[in-house]
């Protein structure tokens, strides 16, 4: 079912993502962030804050840069329908604005109502002037995530990183 | 203009922003959408005050963000009812992460200002105090009059939170009172004069 089980990619994200002095982890929960979420909630310099919903992660995290923090914003596809006009702020103000997504509704989805957004997420997101990469090879997720972190804070900007389902693993209510 | 209680409140709120932000000292301020950005602008414009031109229903959630990043100094995010409303379940997510150095007020006119003054829920039934109580705030309180804002001050300004007061302020149109409108420049100015130059290089 997980096809990059030889590479330990949500290892790979958290290595990224100290490694861009990430503090402030905003997200909803989504299946495929258990790893990651796991070793953020874990590590002492990192505070984790869940939301109710995923735009709250977007001001949240405009609220760090101002203070002089960055962070990063993980969700499920899904969530990008959430953000769409509070992605206004981050590219009015140029924030910073890393997301991590990993993807439902695409290849194996089991439930329908997961696929307007899985088609939709990634144009949504460039529509939103956030620059978007899509992973679909474990080996690939770290370096994406550290590339589009470099160049998020460096410009600032949004950037996005998609985690294809295939990496996630196909969710179903039959086992 | 929709006719109700809220005209007669005592508490006008330009006069109530510029107690809330009087002597600001190492004040940090988030402005909501609208009025209240135009208030804080009103008691005087101010690099350590971030006023949203935009972004409704993210006031509440940039503060927090603010004050986990900036855990010695107190942040105040001033907003109104209606973009309160709008991202009511950042309520729970601040009760959550319980900054202590957070303060939200509300000016709740119970109006919509920018969109023609129409009514919003708070001038129906619903009580965004008792909200903030119920989302999990450990310090919460309404205000109506003078005595009452004059108690709450020090309360906003020092006391030990997540702080939540809802101050009922009265529904009139005032003069715009606009800070700048360039969201690179608020963001610069704020990190050049929290953080140092460097933040901006």
């Amino acid at each position: 079912m997980n096809s990059g089980a030889a590479q330990d990619w949500p290892r790979d994200i958290f290595d990224a993502l100290a490694a861009l002095d990430v503090r402030q982890v905003a997200y909803v929960p989504d299946a495929g962030h258990t790893e990651l979420l796991a070793r953020c909630a874990a590590a002492r310099a990192v505070r984790m804050v869940l939301l109710t919903t995923e735009e709250e992660g977007i001001a949240l995290l405009a609220g760090a840069w101002l203070g002089g923090e960055r962070g990063v914003l993980l969700m499920q596809s899904s969530g990008i329908g959430n953000c769409l006009n509070m992605f206004s702020l981050a590219r009015v103000c140029r924030f910073p604005l890393l997301v991590l997504v990993t993807m439902r509704g695409e290849a194996g989805e089991f439930n329908p109502w997961q696929l307007p957004m899985g088609r939709n997420a990634g144009e949504l997101l460039r529509l939103a002037g956030v620059r978007v990469t899509r992973v679909d090879e474990a080996e690939q997720v770290g370096p994406a995530v550290a590339a589009a972190g470099r160049t998020a804070f460096a410009e600032p900007a949004g950037a996005a990183v998609l985690i294809a389902q295939r990496l996630v693993g196909v969710k179903s209510f039959d086992g | 203009m929709t006719s109700g209680r809220a005209e007669t409140y005592p508490l006008r709120r330009r006069e109530v922003v510029a107690r809330l932000v009087a002597d600001r000292g190492e004040l940090l301020v988030v402005g909501g959408l609208g009025a209240p950005s135009w208030d804080l602008t009103a008691a005087g414009d101010h690099p350590l005050t971030f006023p949203l031109w935009g972004a409704m229903g993210g006031a509440a959630m940039i503060g927090l963000g603010l004050a986990l990043a900036r855990p010695t100094r107190r942040v105040l995010v001033v907003t109104g009812d209606g973009e309160m409303l709008m991202g009511l379940g950042a309520l729970a997510t601040i009760a959550v992460q319980a900054p202590a150095n957070l303060a939200v007020v509300v000016l709740d006119n119970e109006r919509y200002g920018e969109t023609g003054m129409q009514a919003t829920h708070t001038a129906g039934p619903t009580n965004l105090g008792a909200v903030a109580a119920g989302a999990g705030f450990p310090v919460v309180g309404d205000i109506f009059d003078q005595a009452q804002l004059e108690a709450a001050l020090p309360r906003i300004r020092a006391e030990p939170g997540p702080v939540f007061f809802n101050i009922k302020v009265r529904a009139e149109d005032l003069p715009l009172v606009l800070p700048p409108k360039d969201g690179v420049h608020l963001k610069d100015r704020f990190r050049a004069a929290l953080l140092g130059p460097a933040a901006i290089e």
